[in-house]
């Protein structure tokens, strides 16, 4: 009985927090638009019963998944979204790597201050830190300052409102995510491995591409799908470093809920999103079980 | 084939025209203020397995990592086959290390992890795959060819370890306590496996261990070290026999540490003053003791014969109380109290039953010993 209350309650939470409001959100991906409050019809009046029950269902359809597929702006930003995430999460790694790499090398008593400052960016606001990354890259921003200062550049460089800005703000924020797995798969890693390689005949660069990378692969794996998820449906970055043409299908969807009003084709545009994020999510999940089966 | 006349006996160290293969000249390892080597010289020969013995601490494993390649003698110069080897990369070396923890890669399998070296050598495809299979046949591994290491035994892995550490026929093959992590069984099989294949490829071993009966077992010479000092090196026998001091003594097996002052008796006997009211005992050395000298008799328990009546024409005998008995199976060791305090440990065989054994707590008894039977020692 007491196991039973204990399951029900992640249950409960998953079906009242998630459950539930898919479900509402479905339920209006498959109605019409309409000038009223809510901004769509049909609504379900529960007062007419079953047969109100029925007329409901059958003005349900699903007009507006046809709609995603008729407009081209929408798999045009499906597909942008997830090329922007695939190089985001590119450089992310290759900037997040070396900076695990040299804190898990780093002396035993480092560590701490290290992670300390990998995880410190988060006690301020997000929406300050990217607020602060307009102020750095505008162009009379810092950063055009100090490059026309050093004698580096003779104009300022246009980066805000590109997508060169998206691509800083998504390495700069999601940093964290791809730090920290890494980090603790290379934490884990015997340094004697890497010994034997060199004792074998590797050296010390062989021994990081066969031993090393190979070893922190869950680390990357992780790393990079705690980045590429969220980074897909990522809205305030793009709609505040991003210029006009930066499309991304989170700003697509914020523009036909707040701006159309089209909460029904809005509600198609997220179900899609989600129906796509479920797949990286599922292989994310297997390779936390795959990793959590090897360290038995 | 001028070799014909010598005797078949493997001892190149007491040949003066050996080359040896490794050469610790003046060695010394300095780790900030601590010294971890203390201008140490060794010569160590073809052929040899020659163990690394010590208390932990005592820099054993800092000879071998030096010799490995992952750390650099402070001063000193280390040679293997007369090339000073101090400027030469781990990856360079004709050395393989087999690691106390093993070290096997856990995302290759076994043939792969045999493999590995090889890779690095590009051998042949054809030549590779010849050698991983002799190296998996020696080690009895063929089956398990395509298990990741953590599908198999700790046993099995060691043989791993040792068939990879193997693979690119070393000069040298470092062993750091590379039966640490099996039990006390499966240790010793291990050691005469160990000790057949080191025969079987005539690869020069150097092990690292704080097991004396290990170094015993399967050693050629036994290097005795504390502190970053060679103590004694000398074959399994002579460390055994002839310990050169109460250290060395101590540190190897059991034994009874009599410490009395000399004085000569004939031209390599001496009588030792060892307590008041006791009988002088006598011992005979081969290095000479001044009158009056301190010395230190070490004699071992199974040299030590215990009786209830007082032996006749014993060089030594003592009267005493059996204090203590420890059993262990095929041998018994009789803790025997003398009038004075001292405690003597004798041990006898079991050849009969425990419930016919022949002494019993509080019963007296007398301990006797030969003069030959123990060893004096200055310090």
């Amino acid at each position: 009985m007491r196991r039973a209350v204990l399951i029900a309650i992640p249950y409960a939470w998953l079906l009242a927090l998630f459950l539930v409001p898919f479900g509402i959100v479905l339920k209006i991906s498959l109605s019409d638009t309409a000038i009223a409050i809510p901004p769509y019809v049909p609504t379900l009046d529960l007062a007419e019963g079953w047969t109100g029950f029925r007329t409901f269902l059958s003005e349900l359809d699903f007009e507006n998944f046809v709609w995603l597929t008729e407009d081209d702006l929408y798999w045009k930003a499906y597909l942008s979204s997830f090329k922007i995430a695939l190089i985001a999460t590119f450089f992310t790694l290759l900037v997040g790597y070396p900076m695990a790499y040299g804190m898990a090398r780093a002396p035993q008593e480092w560590r701490p201050t290290l992670m300390m400052l990998v995880i410190l960016p988060f006690w301020t606001s997000f929406l300050i830190r990217v607020y602060a990354w307009m102020g750095i890259l505008s162009n009379e921003g810092f950063l055009n300052q100090i490059l026309l200062w050093l004698g580096v550049i003779s104009e300022p460089l246009t980066l805000l409102n590109t997508n060169k800005a998206v691509y800083i703000g998504i390495v700069y924020t999601y940093l964290p995510f791809m730090i920290l797995p890494i980090y603790a798969a290379l934490d884990r890693l015997d340094g004697s491995l890497i010994e034997a390689a060199e004792d074998l005949g590797c050296s010390r660069l062989q021994a990081f591409w066969l031993v090393t990378i190979p070893l922190s692969r869950p680390g990357i794996i992780a790393g990079s799908f705690l980045v590429f998820i969220p980074v897909l449906g990522e809205f305030v970055i793009p709609s505040l470093l991003g210029g006009s043409g930066t499309l991304m299908i989170g700003k697509v969807l914020w523009e036909e809920f707040f701006s159309n009003r089209d909460w029904p084709v809005a509600s198609a545009v997220a179900v899609v999103l989600l129906l796509i994020l479920v797949i990286p999510i599922v292989l994310f999940q297997r390779n936390q079980q795959k990793q959590a089966e090897a360290e038995q | 084939m001028g070799d014909i006349v010598s005797s078949t006996v493997f001892e190149p160290w007491e040949d003066a025209r050996a080359e040896p293969l490794i050469r610790f000249r003046n060695v010394t390892k300095r780790f900030g203020s601590f010294t971890a080597i203390d201008n140490l010289t060794l010569d160590i020969y073809e052929k040899e397995f020659f163990a690394l013995l010590g208390p932990s601490g005592c820099g054993k494993t800092t000879m071998m990592r030096m010799l490995a390649g992952f750390e650099h003698p402070t001063e000193g110069s280390i040679e293997l086959a007369g090339r000073d080897i101090a400027n030469v990369p781990p990856n360079k070396r004709a050395v393989n290390m087999m690691f106390q923890s093993y070290a096997l890669f856990p995302h290759l399998n076994i043939w792969d992890n045999i493999a590995f070296g090889l890779r690095r050598d590009k051998l042949p495809k054809l030549d590779l795959e010849a050698r991983v299979e002799e190296m998996l046949k020696l080690t009895r591994l063929e089956k398990f060819a395509t298990r990741k290491p953590h599908q198999i035994s700790g046993g099995q892995r060691q043989r791993v370890a040792l068939a990879r550490s193997l693979a690119k026929a070393p000069k040298l093959l470092l062993l750091d306590e590379p039966l640490g992590a099996l039990d006390k069984k499966l240790r010793q099989d291990t050691q005469f496996e160990l000790m057949d294949i080191q025969e079987k490829t005539g690869t020069t071993f150097v092990i690292v261990t704080h097991d004396q009966e290990e170094a015993m077992t399967v050693a050629s010479r036994v290097a005795v070290m504390d502190e970053g000092r060679l103590i004694q090196v000398a074959t399994p026998d002579r460390i055994y026999e002839n310990p050169e001091s109460v250290y060395v003594a101590d540190f190897i097996g059991d034994v009874n540490i009599i410490q009395g002052r000399t004085s000569a008796v004939g031209d390599d006997t001496y009588s030792i003053e060892w307590a008041e009211g006791q009988r002088q005992l006598n011992a005979t050395s081969a290095t000479s003791f001044d009158n009056g000298q301190t010395c230190h008799l070490a004699i071992r328990p199974e040299k030590v014969t215990i009786t209830s009546d007082r032996p006749e024409d014993a060089d030594n005998a003592v009267q005493g109380r059996v204090h203590d008995i420890a059993y262990l199976g095929n041998l018994s060791t009789y803790y025997v109290e003398l009038p004075n305090g001292t405690i003597i440990k004798a041990q006898t065989a079991n050849t009969r039953r425990i419930s016919r054994r022949s002494f019993t707590w509080e019963d007296p008894v007398w301990l006797s010993w030969t003069a030959t039977a123990g060893v004096l020692l200055a310090n």
